[in-house]
């Protein structure tokens, strides 16, 4: 069983090579990221039914035992984020396959998306923190050239600022791989998770805080967010799309990962986690009220957004940490489909801007439909998965009795609600008030393209998924959140020397 | 050895620090260069000192782990840093100009609305902004661009 750990990782990158090699025939590249693609989805899913019954899978490259080799171990989590990024990579293909855009013109997208993929895979199964830095670099240099792929000067302007910003926190990771390793001599989750309980509490509170400086400027958490409004929406729609839904997710994984695992969850760093939590909320929902783009006010949301999922991870607490993954789950599927909408949008009606579309709910029903179900999800209306995910968090809130983060998340709700009836408002009734930059493309009867809508209906209908089967879904993410607040399941797991592949329950 | 690494350590965070602050792309990138080799020193004095293994024999081999990973650190840089580059001169070759240009639609936003423009004295952003002399030749190439 456990020679499925690797294959999330493998296949995106054989197929990326294999893509490059056959970059002449346009119809084989689509064919290759579509079948790997869709064989990650099966492995995910394969791992986390395997992972829910049987308990954390380890795979141990080459046969090295534990702290020396490379290891990959997949727990509830981690096989719970694979689903869902394979899922959202996979819709997000066909869309950017049914788009006349980038991945028409450039030889290069199909290699480039696949290895994002084989990153935000390998991060998610590694279980070594160097190579986390290596997934990390993987998933960011195919994120560099994906967000400058048209070469345009307003995405070189923003690409600038993404790829310094990145590469500024890169560098701090490996300032404190190198602090790590020179003080505990292992970079191995596990183990550093048993030898930093030696280590002095003040230099390992120095350790927490740096690796949430490092993965808060990933994620986007207050005060390290200011990039990212900047550079998501310039970049080619379906690859907006796909680094608002997955990458600041997978920075939150990684802070998730590390605080639990590693530190053994001190008070006062869920004290600092919950009022970052409250700050990046407000911030970010209040910087989207104040935009007037479409795609920048929901970027501005992935940071509001981000504000709760740490806000369940700051309680440390059952019921918080599986509420911030269920969280998770419902928004990497929500913002995907949101940004996916921008795009159509932006393709049917010319501009993405508010004040230069308008009565879109009349000529093109469909987007206006496609647009609703998420919109209100992500605003947190019962019944879909937006209320469901901010009820489990409330409700972890009130049992912790962290009356101010719950008061501010009520009313960053109210506000999200208010920008994306400003986003309707403004784009599907009423008329528009100025010309849109480009013409506007009527040729289509349900307002794009069938391929661009049959990828964004699936993400629609997977939160509404989410909320059908949230009981099973929350049953997972309580499990995983139990076994990352006992992180001896995992060192036990990823340290045991016995040879089976699952090393307890 | 080690204090002579720390020293050299230091200073090449001191220097990519500064450099990283500017606004010339070009200033930058160096930066971002130096930051890596700081970091990527950083890294090899975080393993043990000692001889060379295997030729030299016997005990008291240096740390062969940080070796490894600072170059592995080493060839991420480099890519990076040779795409980094490669950005730059497009930058160039769009807007003769390297400086890292302010957010267009923050500027937009924080415009005054066209119609109040008359109660307002005026809607040059440079005013909104304050003055800036840095800034001036940035904001023209903004201007140009919308």
């Amino acid at each position: 069983m456990s020679t499925l750990v690797p294959l999330p990782v493998i296949i995106p990158l054989m197929a990326a090579a294999i893509s490059v090699l056959l970059g002449r025939y346009r119809y084989v590249q689509r064919a290759i990221s579509i079948v790997s693609l869709t064989a990650v989805f099966g492995v995910s899913i394969a791992l986390l039914v395997r992972v829910d019954d049987h308990g954390i899978i380890v795979h141990r490259a080459g046969g090295w035992p534990a702290p020396l080799g490379i290891t990959l171990a997949v727990d509830r989590l981690a096989a719970l984020m694979l689903v869902v990024s394979s899922f959202v990579l996979l819709a997000v293909v066909i869309y950017a396959v049914g788009q006349a855009g980038e991945e028409r013109r450039r030889v290069g997208f199909h290699p480039l998306y696949l290895v994002l993929a084989t990153g935000v895979s390998a991060s998610f199964v590694t279980a070594d923190l160097f190579n986390l830095f290596v997934a990390f670099e993987m998933m960011l240099a195919a994120s560099y050239v994906l967000i400058t792929l048209g070469g345009r000067a307003d995405q070189v302007r923003s690409g600038m600022t993404y790829v310094v910003i990145s590469l500024v926190a890169s560098t701090l990771f490996i300032t404190v791989l190198a602090l790590l390793y020179a003080s505990t001599g292992t970079i191995n989750i596990a183990d550093l998770a048993v030898r930093l309980q030696d280590v002095d509490p003040g230099v390992r509170s120095a350790f927490a805080i740096a690796l949430l400086v490092v993965f808060g400027i990933k994620a986007g958490l207050f005060p390290l967010f200011f990039w990212l409004p900047d550079s998501y929406p310039t970049a080619p729609g379906p690859v907006t799309a796909i680094f608002a839904g997955l990458l600041t997710k997978v920075g939150v994984y990684a802070i998730m990962r590390t605080q639990t695992l590693m530190f053994g969850t001190p008070g006062w760093m869920g004290t600092t986690l919950l009022v970052v939590a409250v700050l990046t909320m407000v911030v970010g929902v209040l910087g989207a009220i104040a935009q007037d783009d479409m795609k920048r006010i929901l970027a501005f949301h992935i940071i509001s957004q981000i504000g709760y999922m740490i806000f369940g991870l700051g309680l440390f607490t059952v019921a918080g940490v599986a509420g911030a993954v269920f969280y998770i789950v419902h928004h990497i599927i929500v913002k995907t489909a949101l940004f996916l909408v921008a795009g159509l949008v932006s393709r049917r009606a010319g501009s993405s801007r508010l004040s230069e579309v308008g009565g879109l709910v009349r000529s093109a029903p469909v987007i206006a439909v496609l647009f609703a179900v998420p919109a209100l999800s992500l605003a947190g209306l019962p019944p879909f998965s937006g209320f469901l995910a901010k009820f489990s968090l409330v409700d972890a809130g009130i049992a912790a009795e962290s009356w101010v983060v719950v008061a501010a998340s009520l009313v960053v709700g109210l506000c999200t609600l208010y920008s994306m009836t400003k986003i309707w408002s403004g784009v599907f009734w009423g008329e528009a008030d100025e010309q849109p930059a480009r013409e506007p493309r009527t040729d289509r009867r349900w307002g794009a393209p069938v391929l661009m809508i049959i990828p964004t209906a699936a993400l629609a209908l997977g939160s509404i998924g989410v909320s059908v089967f949230a009981g099973p879904l929350y049953g997972v993410a309580e499990r995983a959140a139990a076994d990352l607040l006992d992180e001896q399941v995992y060192v036990d797991a990823v340290l045991g020397d016995d040879d089976l592949d699952e090393a307890r329950p | 050895m080690t204090v002579l690494l720390a020293l050299v350590t230091a200073a090449l965070f001191g220097c990519g620090s500064w450099l990283l602050m500017q606004r010339r792309l070009s200033r930058i990138i160096v930066g971002v260069g130096l930051l890596g080799h700081g970091a990527n020193m950083l890294l090899i004095t975080s393993g043990r000192s000692g001889r060379a293994p295997i030729i030299d024999g016997g005990g008291d081999y240096a740390d062969p782990l940080p070796q490894a990973l600072a170059l592995t650190a080493i060839v991420i840089t480099f890519g990076v840093t040779a795409f980094l580059l490669a950005l730059g001169f497009r930058s160039w070759q769009l807007t003769r100009d390297d400086r890292v240009e302010d957010d267009v639609e923050d500027r937009i936003i924080a415009r005054p609305r066209p119609e109040h423009a008359d109660e307002t004295v005026t809607d040059d952003p440079e005013d909104t902004f304050g003055p800036d002399d840095e800034d001036d030749d940035a904001n023209a190439a903004t201007e140009a661009t919308t």
